[in-house]
């Protein structure tokens, strides 16, 4: 009747994860309570949750991401506290099959569902507005990606409770991630999670090439984009070429895994070398899918904070697309130490290479739109400098991982864990905060605690480099990734002072807490009234803060690159006139998304458990939701000129 | 603090390839540092000079082309590249694992990993051990690897290179002790619950003391039980073993290719001859 779900799923014998399960469980369950009693269940359904507004997609998804950041960082605080504590050879406080499973989780929450999410959450905010349009090309299934992604998120969390996550690395690698390795199911938790958000991630980049290249205000055509559009067309590009690789090699480790094929095993003409080699294909791409968006981000705060247009933007917009190109051409440098020949090794270290050419490229270009500006360190350019410093480190060390014969040596090593946790946080997530100070007024009408936020940075800024440089030391000096424990006196400073700076990063994380919370007290005294609180250049700051639903009441007439520079700069803002009115069509609010999520939920984990006849029921249930909205008789309403015109003028004359 | 930085590890080598190893990575480090601490500078300065309080800076808003600038920041990074990748090309190949370090006949020794622990094999002297590989010094070692479960890697710090062992397949790799120590050896692929504790030592002893050692443990010791070996242990304490069957490297092989369940805890059992050459059966 359940599969293999039974009393045993749950760790009453593991304290930790039992203990967390719980608070976890309490912490959900008086939120819901909380809404309940307060009657909000109605707004969240109408306003949120069956929403297909993409300004609304967006905030959900960095809420997500958020939220997953503190999950994803609780676990690599335990991994730095335990290795700070197991030096002596002892076992810590985490016994490996915990431990695994901690590592394996943190790498795949912080990829996929905070930095990925993330970006996404950003792309769905910012794009349509810089683009000068009301919605992305498909608002429903912009919130079907929402709501899958957010079932993976709550499939990967369920492990926590309901048996194990994947112990195997957070790319689980067969053979150990195959059935006779991996008999449990925290390997088909992974796979499931990630097959069903992957579907959503997709759907996102389908989305998002055809938004760019589809759908933009009159006038604006490729070359009068934003860099930040640009980002996000080549990020939705890689998503579309990549994304459909790791599903197909997922979907062959679960036949290997639920139907007794031999893919990937050892035995049986199987070779777990083609999983390395296919998830590569994807996972080097994957990394660009990140940092990619979050050049963007930096090209818009660096010039917006210099109050200067974006120096060479016609090479930012090639360097972008070389990166989109050369991102597919260089993914065997993950497993040098394979064995294959000199040539093909050498080949492939050349290619990775060449792709620092053009992200150099980008940080002159940077450097260059600073040269001759005015710069104001507002908490987003803070951001965005710490970046340059520090990304150009972590590109050294890329480069140097790059040549063969030093990835012998520093393949595994914690010296790379150093490196790409030095091109991940500065290069995506510090791209994820910047953004998040920048359009938090945009999309709220109120700015971000000032003080809080340079203080948060600070943290971040100063915790990561006490966190990640004593790695760099501990790689020379032989320490691999993924030790349970270690029995080397003369690495146990060096990662004591690692753990230091987890503490110093937590520090920063509980400052951006309180950062928010204390702006939301004070939104009243932090409004934003003009809409445009940095002096921007692009769209989305000629619109009101928070924009209204549908963007634009007039569509604007774009005529340049800048182009709100540019209108204001002929001080031709079209506020002062009265503009002919339209009618709009805006899209209709659709429970699909949701629905469709739920069902996919009931499906993992019946799949995950063996639990054949609720599959049934999930695909039934997904395959009925989806044949309700084929048939749909309406999805847009209209909303007729002299409506627009009213609301128009209520909001003009609203009090400030 | 930082003693220990110089005095372990990839920048304490002990071999001739690890110390090609090492001289790559300073020249590659200087190489990329001469750009990188110039940059990290300008950025910084430039930043500071042009905030916006600064009134003796000239605010140039319009300022956001220029071909010469573009042409050398191009140039920049594609010129460093050219260097390196001239570099990565050349030491590619001088220090591809599979290619021997000298003229000389290397000392053979398999190596096959096991959950969890490592199983050296001497086929020429028909004895093995697990957790200890003792070497001679000065000698060229010729290492032909492969594993009995999942995917390890096979890495000895201040020896130089690390290399797969993957099952079904042969890796090669060419070491060298240059002088008698002990240096630490571990697993560099996570492969499970024992991973932690897949250590072992190197013991480079002068030649005449490994004959001596040879010819010792083929005399006492334990004869080796492949069989006992496949069960999962962690932390197993190193041990040497004589009476090792001839041709046991290349049986663990064809085990893990053919394998039908089962047969992976029986050395003994008939297998069928060598399947065709695995695909990547170490480049020879």
């Amino acid at each position: 009747m359940l599969g293999k779900l039974n009393w045993t799923a749950i760790p009453f014998d593991e304290p930790i994860p039992l203990v967390v399960s719980i608070v976890l469980i309490l912490i959900i369950l008086s939120v819901l309570g909380w809404i309940t009693v307060k009657g909000y269940w109605p707004y969240l359904w109408r306003e949120w949750i069956t929403s297909v507004d993409h300004k609304r997609i967006g905030v959900m998804y960095c809420g997500l991401a958020m939220l997953m950041l503190i999950r994803g960082f609780s676990d690599a605080i335990m991994m730095r506290s335990q290795q700070s504590f197991a030096t002596d050879g002892g076992g810590g406080y985490l016994p490996p099959e915990h431990y695994d499973q901690i590592f394996s989780a943190h790498g795949t929450i912080m990829i996929f569902f905070v930095a990925m999410t993330f970006m996404i959450g950003l792309m769905n905010f910012v794009v349509p507005l810089q683009l000068g349009i009301r919605d992305v090309a498909f608002p429903t299934l912009n919130s079907v990606s929402l709501w899958l992604t957010a079932s993976g998120v709550l499939l990967t969390n369920m492990s926590l409770v309901i048996g194990e996550f994947a112990r195997t690395g957070w790319l689980a690698y067969p053979p150990l991630s195959e059935l006779k390795f991996s008999p449990g199911v925290g390997v088909d938790y992974y796979l499931w999670s990630l097959q069903i958000s992957g579907v959503g991630t997709l759907l996102t980049g389908v989305n998002f090439v055809t938004t760019i290249l589809k759908m933009r205000a009159p006038g604006m055509n490729m070359m009068r984009m934003p860099v930040f559009c640009w980002t996000a067309l080549a990020s939705s590009l890689l998503i579309v070429a990549a994304f459909p690789v790791l599903t197909a090699t997922f979907a062959m480790l679960l036949l290997d895994r639920y139907l007794g094929f031999h893919f990937f095993t050892n035995e049986a003409g199987g070779n777990p070398m083609m999983y390395i080699n296919l998830i590569w294909v994807w996972g080097h791409p994957e990394v660009y899918i990140l940092v990619l968006p979050a050049f963007g981000v930096y090209s818009e705060v660096i010039a917006t904070f210099s109050g200067k247009s974006l120096f060479g933007y016609r090479s930012m917009v090639a360097a972008t697309m070389a990166i989109c190109i050369l991102s597919f051409l260089v993914w065997l440098h993950h497993f040098f130490t394979m064995g294959a020949g000199a040539d093909v090794n050498a080949v492939f270290g050349v290619a990775t290479m060449i792709i620092a050419v053009p992200t150099g490229v980008k940080v002159f270009n940077w450097l260059f739109t600073l040269y001759g500006g005015r710069v104001r360190f507002d908490v987003p350019v803070l951001w965005a400098i710490a970046f340059m410093v520090t990304f150009v480190i972590g590109g050294m060390t890329g480069v140097l991982l790059a040549v063969p014969p030093a990835d012998f040596q520093l393949h595994n090593s914690v010296f790379l864990i150093a490196h790409f946790h030095n091109m991940v946080i500065p290069g995506v997530l510090f791209g994820a905060f910047a953004g998040y100070n920048y359009w938090f007024p945009k999309a709220f009408g109120f700015t971000l605690n000032e003080r809080l936020g340079k203080a948060a940075f600070w943290c971040w800024f100063i915790g990561f480099y006490v966190t990640f440089m004593p790695l760099y030391a501990l790689g020379l000096m032989g320490m691999t990734r993924r030790l349970q424990h270690t029995d080397n006196p003369l690495w146990d400073p060096w990662l004591h002072l690692s753990g230091l700076g987890a503490v110093i990063i937590m520090v920063g994380i509980g400052l951006q807490i309180a950062q928010l919370v204390v702006s939301i007290r004070d939104r009243v005294a932090l409004r934003d009234v003009t809409g445009d609180p940095w002096n921007g250049r692009t769209l989305e700051w000629s619109t009101a803060s928070p924009p209204p639903f549908y963007n634009y009441a007039v569509m604007p007439n774009v005529e340049g690159l800048d182009a709100y520079w540019g209108m204001k700069a002929s001080a031709r803002t079209e506020k002062h006139e009265q503009p002919e009115y339209e009618p709009i069509e805006i899209p209709r609010n659709s429970p699909t998304g949701f629905v469709t999520a739920f069902f996919a939920v009931v499906m993992g984990f019946a799949l995950i458990w063996h639990i054949w006849w609720m599959v049934l029921l999930g695909l039934f249930g997904a395959f009925v939701t989806f044949m309700v909205f084929a048939w749909r008789k309406r999805d847009e309403d209209e909303l007729p000129a002299d409506e627009l015109a009213r609301m128009e003028l209520e909001r003009a004359g609203a009090p400030a | 603090m930082l003693s220990g930085l110089t005095s372990s590890g990839v920048l304490d080598p002990q071999g001739p390839v690890a110390h090609s190893e090492r001289l790559i990575l300073f020249d590659a480090t200087v190489i990329m540092l001469a750009v990188i601490v110039p940059v990290i500078i300008a950025i910084l300065a430039v930043a500071w000079w042009f905030r916006a309080g600064n009134t003796r800076a000239a605010y140039r808003p319009d300022w956001a082309y220029s071909g010469r600038l573009e042409f050398i920041v191009w140039s920049i990074p594609a010129l460093v590249v050219l260097f390196l990748g001239g570099i990565a090309w050349v030491s590619s190949h001088d220090l591809d694992p599979h290619k021997p370090l000298a003229e000389t006949q290397p000392l053979e020794i398999q190596v096959v990993s096991l959950d969890w622990k490592w199983l050296f094999i001497y086929p020429e002297q028909g004895i093995a051990g697990v957790n200890r590989l003792v070497v001679p010094a000065g000698r060229p070692l010729h290492f032909k690897l492969t594993s009995a479960t999942v995917m390890n890697s096979f890495f000895v710090p201040q020896l130089g290179s690390q290399i797969y062992t993957m099952a079904g397949m042969t890796t090669q790799l060419h070491l060298q002790a240059d002088k008698p120590g002990t240096y630490p050896g571990i697993s560099a692929q996570f492969s499970g619950d024992g991973f932690s504790d897949m250590r072992f030592n190197v013991e480079a002893v002068p030649e005449t003391d490994f004959d001596k050692w040879v010819d010792e443990t083929k005399a006492g010791g334990q004869a080796l039980d492949y069989a006992g070996l496949t069960q999962n242990s962690k932390a197993d304490k190193p041990a040497v073993y004589r009476g090792v069957e001839p041709g046991l490297f290349e049986k663990i092989l064809d085990m893990e290719t053919e394998g039908a369940e089962g047969q992976q805890n029986a050395p003994n059992a008939t297998v069928s001859p060598r399947a065709p050459v695995s695909p990547r059966n170490g480049g020879s």
